[in-house]
């Protein structure tokens, strides 16, 4: 089905609910974005004001989903081929394409305008940052020239907590720069897995993901790698300051079950993989989920307990 | 084709609406939630041409 035909037959009818706006914010990623950079500002030293942290992570979660907003303008020939994006408002014909642009880009310079007033210029100039590479850097050119779109690309989702630390403390830091790491190291993967039984997808959008341009075996080696690569740095970051018992015991558990799923992918032939329907790959994907959130989570708990004496080393 | 009096597309528009009222209202009460939390820290200071004496 060519992209015309799709385009005459959704009517453009201007009259998008509430929740189309919404959903063009992407609010599952929101959650990840809302929830690293709440603990971002939260294990970073000294004291915010409650009202002060909530307004920004308010406004770092809306500038995540104008960043969402304006991907969905772009990509909107992609999500249209797409099985798994194309009830999306854009190629479903719920808000157009000019629409969503400019819903994106107000959200956008507001979100940076209000989390610069309200807590400092390095954290909206960084959100700022964050925005443009996601969109520019990431959606425009990365996403549809390179196999290593998602290796660089996942830079844009793993600012999010080094931005809840700026805007805490005002500065940038090695604890912060290790929070960014750990998502930066966890994206590929993540999306690799995702990649492995959402097999037409890209194939037929034609992105050049490493499945469709290296093949499924070459992935299969690159998610053990990664895998192995992540970690080192996710235990690792255990014995530094943003590291403490809950963290270690997490990172050791969790990453012996990672460890454990991208050995099996890395086992597993194609034939094996089909028969039954990708069940590891679909079991590794979710348990990546779980493992960013429970790491983050270790995190703030450790930090929670430190006034006890109990977190942090 | 013909609207009826409650088409889908009132429906719509009414949630688009009352979503706006609330984001608005939201947003009114954080920025005064804001401005007091900014003038009650420790290191707030009155500009100069606002002191009268």
């Amino acid at each position: 089905m060519s992209d015309a035909s799709v385009t005459a037959s959704t009517p453009q009818t201007g009259e998008a609910g509430f929740g189309d706006y919404f959903a063009l914010l992407k609010p599952r990623v929101m959650t990840l974005v809302v929830f690293t950079a709440f603990v971002g500002l939260y294990a970073a030293p000294g004291s915010v004001h409650p009202v002060v942290g909530f307004a920004a992570i308010l406004f770092i979660a809306v500038g995540g989903g104008a960043s969402g907003a304006l991907n969905m303008w772009w990509d909107a020939d992609i999500d249209r081929v797409m099985k798994r994006t194309r009830n999306r408002p854009i190629p479903s014909g719920r808000i157009t394409e000019s629409e969503a642009f400019g819903f994106g880009m107000a959200l956008a310079g507001f979100a940076v305008v209000m989390l610069g007033l309200a807590t400092n210029l390095l954290a909206g100039a960084l959100l700022a940052f964050t925005i443009f590479f996601y969109v520019v850097i990431y959606s425009m050119w990365l996403k549809r020239w390179t196999p290593q779109n998602i290796v660089i690309g996942g830079a844009a989702g793993a600012f999010p907590p080094m931005i809840g630390w700026v805007a805490a403390t005002g500065s940038f830091s090695l604890e912060s720069v290790l929070m960014f790491a750990l998502i930066f190291m966890w994206t590929p993967p993540h999306f690799w897995a995702l990649a492995l039984f959402m097999r037409s997808d890209y194939d037929d959008a034609g992105v050049p993901m490493l499945t469709v341009t290296h093949g499924r075996r070459v992935t299969r080696v690159h998610i053990l790698v990664y895998t192995a690569l992540l970690a080192a740095l996710a235990i690792g970051a255990a014995f530094t300051s943003i590291g403490g018992p809950v963290y270690l015991a997490t990172a050791v558990v969790l990453n012996a079950l990672f460890l454990k799923g991208a050995w099996a992918i890395w086992r597993r032939d194609e034939s094996a993989a089909e028969a039954d329907s990708y069940k590891v790959e679909r079991s590794f994907f979710k348990l990546s989920l779980l493992y960013l959130f429970a790491h983050f989570g270790a995190i703030a708990l450790d930090t929670a307990m430190a006034p006890l004496g109990l977190g942090g080393w | 084709m013909a609207l009826s009096k409650q088409h889908d597309l009132h429906k719509r528009r009414f949630s688009r609406n009352l979503g706006l009222g609330l984001v608005l209202v939201g947003f009114v009460a954080l920025i005064f939630g804001l401005t007091v939390a900014k003038v009650s820290t420790d290191d707030f200071t009155m500009p100069m041409n606002e002191v009268t004496d």
